[in-house]
């Protein structure tokens, strides 16, 4: 069976799987973290309800689009305008990443999430039989933060030829991250996000120069080896930049701070 | 006594859906960082050009990760500047 799995999955298949797992577990992480919130305030029936349909609505999404994309759009625009799509989204994270791990950006805190979430909803309300502002909330939630996904897992799978492969890794880490949001309960700070999106927005800057560049008409030598370079060639890039921005992101900071007579910036 | 101020005429389903689209794909792609999209866009044209000489063709791998690391840096040092200009002013 290993070996099987082993064989189907080659070099492509295994960036494109890590790819989608990464961005489905980043976004779940997100979604958990109001699904919860709103679990915990106004009662976990309308919230998981909620949750439900909007996972439904999401893989009618992705069963809908996904072969009608596939069977209709020529490969060269395919691969053009996912290459595109990809290029851009994925240089939003890596961006995001970048800022974070340099200390120019805030972390995206969980903690402080769930707790204005939880702030916003404690509003006196049956929590018996079904409570509309909690499902509407939770579906909100589960949506939003799933359309990215969809995107995602329709332009990597559609141009990969691999929408099964690509449904899969996005359904197995939504069972991953439920799971394990349901074993840590309100731990989800500890989850190592920016990590998690550094390497996503690497994989997505990757494959959307790959594909965009194929449909534009690049030569790429090695066909489908160069993607795992690419990864490896932002990635030391994304590193640069991060090393070369800590120290003077911390000097600047320190003569703000002591300009300003004590009044300290943190990020 | 002040006038109550005339609320906007409801809009229909499908223009809510319609704006609710286009919004979710102005975030998604623009959003609050308008130069990686412009920039994605120039980078592509630039690369479809240099690509039209079919000896290019490879030379065309090297030249674009190298523009999009370009675009990625270019974006990062406008934050890193606005965020030190912020730090500055308050």
């Amino acid at each position: 069976m290993a070996t099987m799995i082993a064989t189907t999955v080659h070099s492509g298949n295994l960036v494109l799987v890590v790819a989608v797992f990464l961005a489905s577990a980043v976004e779940m992480v997100e979604a958990l973290t109001i699904v919860a919130a709103v679990g915990a305030t106004r009662g976990w029936r309308s919230a998981l309800e909620g949750t439900a349909v909007a996972l439904l609505v999401l893989g009618a999404m992705v069963v809908a689009l996904g072969p009608a994309i596939v069977h209709y759009v020529p490969l060269a625009t395919l691969r053009l305008v996912v290459g595109g799509l990809l290029l851009v989204f994925g240089l939003q994270w890596l961006r995001k990443a970048v800022l974070r791990a340099a200390g120019l950006k805030a972390k995206h805190d969980e903690d402080a999430i769930f707790a204005k979430q939880v702030e916003e909803l404690s509003t006196p309300s049956a929590t018996s039989g079904r409570d509309s502002t909690a499902f509407a909330v939770a579906f909100k939630g589960v949506f939003l933060e799933g359309l990215e996904v969809v995107v995602i897992v329709i332009t990597l799978g559609t141009t990969s030829h691999d929408l099964g492969l690509a449904a899969t890794a996005a359904a197995a880490a939504i069972v991953v991250v439920g799971v394990v949001g349901v074993i840590v309960a309100r731990q989800l700070s500890s989850v190592p996000e920016n990590a998690m999106k550094m390497g996503v927005g690497l994989m997505l800057v990757s494959f959307g120069t790959f594909w965009s560049g194929q449909g534009v008409g690049v030569h790429w030598p090695g066909s489908d080896l160069a993607i795992p370079v690419l990864v490896a060639t932002y990635a030391l890039v994304a590193w640069a930049i991060v090393g070369s921005l800590r120290p003077r992101a911390a000097a600047s900071l320190g003569a703000v701070a002591a300009g300003t007579e004590g009044g300290g910036h943190h990020v | 006594m002040s006038e109550p101020v005339p609320s906007l005429a409801p809009r229909s389903l499908p223009v809510q859906m319609l704006v609710g689209f286009g919004r979710f794909w102005w975030e998604f792609l623009i959003g609050d960082t308008p130069e990686l999209f412009v920039g994605v866009v120039t980078v592509l044209g630039v690369v479809a050009l240099v690509c039209l000489g079919h000896p290019a063709r490879t030379w065309a791998a090297v030249l674009m990760p190298v523009l999009v690391a370009g675009l990625l840096g270019g974006s990062v040092w406008k934050a890193k500047r606005k965020h030190v200009g912020a730090s500055r002013g308050s």
